[in-house]
């Protein structure tokens, strides 16, 4: 049954495997209008693969997603129904941005034909109108200067920032980010932090998988603290990094906090 | 008589050879993009996780890689019409060359397509692409990059390797250049012209080649290589 919850991200029950690994193990979520989320965690917790899931770049093997109410890879709400095809799979995705770790701009395209690339090859969006966006998001993530600038051209940090403006420029009612700095060099990790914080602070809805703990207590509305294939812990900032009630999310932060 | 200059300077602006050799780049060319309609399928139809649509392929590819092309044009020409199918020499000549070079395109096109990072491709899916589309606005263009050189040399092989069909009575610059000797006797000359004119294709091609090469890796400054360990889950 579709959640009645008005709820942008909804995720109930989410198993995955690969091969013998059971990554997830039954993984809930509900992210609504305008929320932040950060997921921490350790690494092989399952917390990119979960976010993977959220938009089906990794189908899950049970359990179910819906963005803004409508079940994702199902043809029709409600049970029993078929698979969704690849062209319709691929309409559900443009409500939902994602940004890599490895950035993953189109190499042999512009920074600007990278923002635009989306609008004017999927949506149909008219080239004039396109650009006129492009420029906009291009400004808004401070590289208004490096419109024609190749990816081998930019800097991580820049281009971590140009696939921001990419996944904006679908206007998504949600943004995915995996680890979106974790192969930054440490002087650029501050500029793409601050292009996603002002995001959160003009109200967009996203989900973060991150080892930024600072940054999950400013920028976060709720964390939630995954290990193994399960939400072990979440809650408000203040409270699961101040008091921790699991053992394991104490000396997770405890570690975190050694390391920097 | 050692080397008789006037005969070779006269062989040099005939129509005839020249003609000859007009046919083989036109053979070359068609054949090429038999070759690449083959070739492109072959390559798709491999990388797929279905195997009954991987096999047809593979063998195909390893049917024609695995057998000279002298063999199979002459089966073609030859051999087919006991069969009652009955080709004639073009057709025999331009199916024989360009199925033959599919199948060595097809493992290139492959290559190129695998060598696009994993990356490119779900970047492209995460924005709504299709998997067509994903293909042919993300993963192609940069795949050409890859290609562009061994399909070029692919190319040079194909006009040398397009002198076999003299062998089916094609007549195209060294069957011509057989006939020609036959009556002339001027066999040195003539067949160093036949290799000049070879030289003078494949020379063009060349150059062609380097700018086409230049043109698809335009954009190819220095590409950062970020070669850090993703986290697997």
């Amino acid at each position: 049954m579709p959640p009645e919850t008005g709820a942008v991200v909804e995720a109930r029950g989410i198993h995955k495997r690969f091969g013998a690994t059971h990554v997830l193990k039954g993984v809930d979520l509900s992210v609504g209008k305008g929320e932040v989320v950060v997921i921490i965690g350790p690494s092989g917790g399952g917390k990119s693969t979960f976010l993977r899931t959220l938009n089906y770049l990794d189908q899950p093997d049970s359990g179910e997603v819906w963005i803004n109410g409508a079940a994702m890879g199902a043809a029709e709400a409600g049970s029993g129904r078929a698979k969704l095809s690849d062209a319709g799979l691929s309409r559900q995705r443009r409500q939902v941005g994602m940004v890599f770790q490895q950035f993953n701009l189109f190499s042999h395209m512009t920074a600007l034909e990278n923002v635009m690339s989306g609008p004017v090859h999927v949506l149909k969006t008219p080239k004039d109108a396109a650009l006129a966006d492009a420029r906009r998001l291009m400004a808004l993530v401070g590289l208004a200067d490096k419109e024609a600038s190749y990816p081998g051209q930019l800097s991580g940090g820049q281009q971590q920032r140009v696939a921001i403006a990419r996944a904006l420029a679908m206007h998504p009612s949600v943004m995915l980010f995996d680890e979106p700095t974790s192969s930054l060099d440490p002087e650029m990790v501050g500029e793409v932090l601050q292009v996603m914080l002002d995001l959160s602070q003009r109200g967009m809805t996203m989900v973060i998988v991150t080892h930024e703990i600072q940054f999950a207590r400013k920028a976060a509305d709720r964390i939630l603290f995954m290990e193994d294939g399960r939400i072990i812990e979440e809650g408000r900032p203040q409270e699961l990094m101040d008091s921790p009630r699991n053992e394991r999310t104490k000396q997770f932060l405890n570690l975190v906090a050694e390391g920097s | 008589m050692i080397w008789d200059w006037a005969a070779f300077l006269h062989y040099l602006h005939s129509p005839y050879l020249l003609t000859g050799a007009a046919v083989s780049l036109a053979l070359s060319i068609g054949a090429m993009l038999i070759g690449l309609v083959f070739g492109v399928g072959a390559a798709m139809m491999r990388m797929s996780h279905r195997r009954w649509v991987r096999a047809p392929a593979s063998a195909y590819v390893w049917l024609f890689r695995g057998t000279p092309v002298l063999v199979q044009l002459i089966i073609i020409y030859t051999g087919l019409p006991q069969l009652g199918i009955q080709l004639g020499v073009i057709p025999s000549a331009l199916l024989g060359l360009g199925i033959n070079e599919g199948a060595y395109l097809a493992e290139i096109i492959r290559s190129g397509i695998s060598a696009v990072p994993k990356g490119q491709f779900e970047a492209a899916r995460a924005i709504g692409m299709t998997w067509p589309k994903t293909m042919r606005i993300v993963v192609m263009p940069q795949a050409l990059r890859i290609i562009i050189p061994p399909l070029g040399n692919a190319f040079n092989g194909l006009m040398k390797t397009s002198s076999l069909a003299s062998v089916i009575s094609m007549e195209e610059l060294l069957r011509r250049t057989e006939l020609l000797v036959q009556v002339q006797f001027k066999v040195l000359e003539i067949f160093i012209v036949a290799a000049l004119y070879y030289l003078f294709l494949t020379t063009v091609w060349g150059f062609i080649q380097a700018r086409l090469e230049a043109y698809a890796s335009r954009s190819v400054s220095p590409i950062a290589n970020v070669t850090v360990p993703a986290d697997a889950t």
